[in-house]
């Protein structure tokens, strides 16, 4: 057959494929961006039931900046994009909240609201907090100063009460990590200055409004966004460099480089490589969304957010049983200042949950399991938020199968491996990881990602 | 293109790039960083927007002769010879 021949295919359109398409369209580079699924967006997508649309993944978009700010990374990437910040119609948080053992943390967003919020929790601590603000603006995550060390550690050179270490590391491991116990200081650096000296936002019409300018902008570009064309292989030449991709159906593409978000196990495997055990990541989730009578504030609760674990010392670790209802996010999607919903409440429950025990379930038994899981995360939110049972009117919920079958992420991992690929080589020339993989994190990291990828390994490569 | 010629083909590229940017006071013997929130990946930009635009290289080791107007006119000038200027594109 004909083949067409691309300087760039991008395996997965979901943040990272879509950003490394725009900035490989905008310069006029022959791309195409290529997904099993009907929808793109990967991990942070929706679908339709019953008439409503369901938003995955996105709870909040991290690293919120005030209108007018430049030099924080949300316009940094707009800009690299070419996408107004106008069209993304971010509401704010109301207030957010950190709930451990009986201590709690209400924060709003930017560094003053954090530390208003920890002087009157922690007053005892907040001088040492002040000071770990500090140490987090100096640190360089992505420089010479790199420390993949444990940040339960070093939070306690600066904090001494060890509850107040775990309300800080609750919202960042559920944010990011990709390992299960530990959470790396430079992850949580980066976790900690999107989510509390930054801050959290969302799109009015939720993640519908950021794929529509993705998309948008990536067909404006002269870009090619093909959907339901699951690659099956990643092709390689006689020298063991990556040429091209097969897709599902037998076809080819030919192409200079191939940028993979599939994950670097999984892109391994598509190269015919299999990893060892210990780079599949390991933490998954499962979450229900509940639709609401009248807004979640109404019925009694405030918060935009809240990050709770009943244990003081917080366990981040794939669960013994199906999903583990003792630590949790909540996200009230209608406690943002403005959103779509009307007069419904909009509220989300996600738990950590064994991707193997709910792929071993036989189908007879699947959905007894998901309305028993359910029914323990629904009250545990009850216990730090509220219990939507007695207010809905539909509901919904996924499990760490849906993850894998929607994303391909093994293991239903949403983080990825927790073993990075910092500079996205995974050891076959012309073949980049981008997204979580490379170690970014959030929406807008996993979109900084793509398109730092695509200058360095397209834009600003030699030609051959 | 002559000296103003191609200053308005580089602010016409800044405008696209930074469209929040205010360009009307910027001085051309200071370097554009200091004037403007222009960080090095937006360097890149500009260097792929000369290329896509008027088919000029900038290689990488040259980024730094952009560094002001002035001397984006004294490295330009030559390679932009009886281009056409291009603006809002």
């Amino acid at each position: 057959m004909a083949n067409e021949r691309y300087d760039a295919v991008v395996v997965g359109a979901g943040m990272s494929g879509l950003a490394a398409g725009i900035r490989l369209a905008q310069y006029d580079k022959r791309v195409v961006v290529l997904d099993r699924h009907a929808l793109w967006g990967g991990l942070n997508s929706f679908y339709k039931r019953g008439g409503r649309r369901y938003d995955t993944g996105l709870h909040a978009l991290t690293n919120w900046a005030p209108p007018g700010e430049k030099s924080t990374p949300l316009p940094k990437l707009l800009r690299q994009l070419r996408i107004g910040r106008d069209e993304l119609d971010l509401a704010e948080q109301g207030f957010s909240e950190v709930v451990v053992g009986g201590a709690r943390l209400s924060f709003g967003n930017g560094r003053a609201s954090i530390e208003d919020a920890v002087a009157r929790a922690f007053p005892a601590e907040i001088d040492g907090f002040r000071a770990l603000v500090q140490a987090v603006l100096a640190h360089d995550p992505f420089g010479a100063q790199a420390d993949s060390g444990s940040a339960r550690a070093r939070l306690s050179t600066w904090i001494r009460d060890p509850l107040l270490v775990e309300c800080l590391l609750v919202p960042v491991a559920f944010y990011g990590s990709a390992r299960e116990d530990e959470v790396e200081w430079d992850l949580f650096v980066v976790l900690f200055r999107s989510m509390f000296l930054e801050g959290l936002a969302r799109p009015v019409g939720g993640i519908k409004t950021l794929l529509d300018a993705l998309r948008r902008r990536l067909l404006e570009c002269g870009g090619e966004l093909r959907m339901r064309a699951g690659v099956e292989r990643i092709l390689l030449d006689e020298h063991g460099a990556a040429r091209g991709v097969r897709l599902d159906g037998g076809e080819e593409l030919e192409c200079e480089r191939v940028l993979s978000s599939a994950g670097r196990v999984e892109t391994l495997r598509l190269v015919g490589v299999e990893s060892p055990a210990e780079h599949l990541g390991r933490l998954s989730f499962c979450e229900t969304t509940s639709i609401l009578t009248r807004p979640t504030a109404a019925l009694g609760h405030g918060a935009t957010m809240v990050f709770f674990s009943f244990d003081e010392r917080f366990a981040y670790r794939r669960p013994a049983g199906l999903v583990d209802a003792t630590s949790g996010v909540v996200c009230a999607s209608d406690n943002y200042q403005r959103h779509e919903y009307g007069d419904a409440g909009v509220y989300r429950v996600t738990c950590l949950a064994n991707h193997d025990l709910w792929s071993a379930l036989p189908d007879d038994d699947y959905q007894a399991a998901k309305r028993a899981s359910a029914d323990q995360m629904l009250a545990a939110a009850g216990k730090v938020a509220l219990d939507p049972r007695p207010h809905t009117t539909a509901f919904d919920m996924f499990t760490p199968k849906t993850i894998r079958r929607y994303t391909g992420h093994l293991g239903g991992a949403v983080y990825g491996s927790p073993a990075k690929a910092r500079d996205g080589h995974v050891g076959v020339e012309r073949l980049h990881l981008v997204g979580t993989d490379q170690g970014t994190l959030g929406i807008v990291g996993s979109l900084l990602s793509g398109v730092a990828a695509a200058n360095r390994h397209v834009l600003m490569a030699p030609t051959r | 293109m002559n000296r103003e010629e191609i200053i308005l083909a580089i602010k016409d590229i800044i405008q696209t790039i930074a469209p929040d940017e205010d360009l009307s006071e910027l001085k051309t013997d200071v370097r554009l960083r200091d004037q403007i929130e222009l960080d090095s990946m937006d360097f890149l930009d500009i260097v792929m927007e000369l290329r896509k635009r008027y088919g000029v290289q900038v290689p990488e080791e040259d980024y730094k002769e952009l560094a002001t107007l002035d001397g984006c006119v004294a490295y330009l000038a030559p390679h932009m010879q009886g281009k056409t200027l291009k603006v809002g594109v």
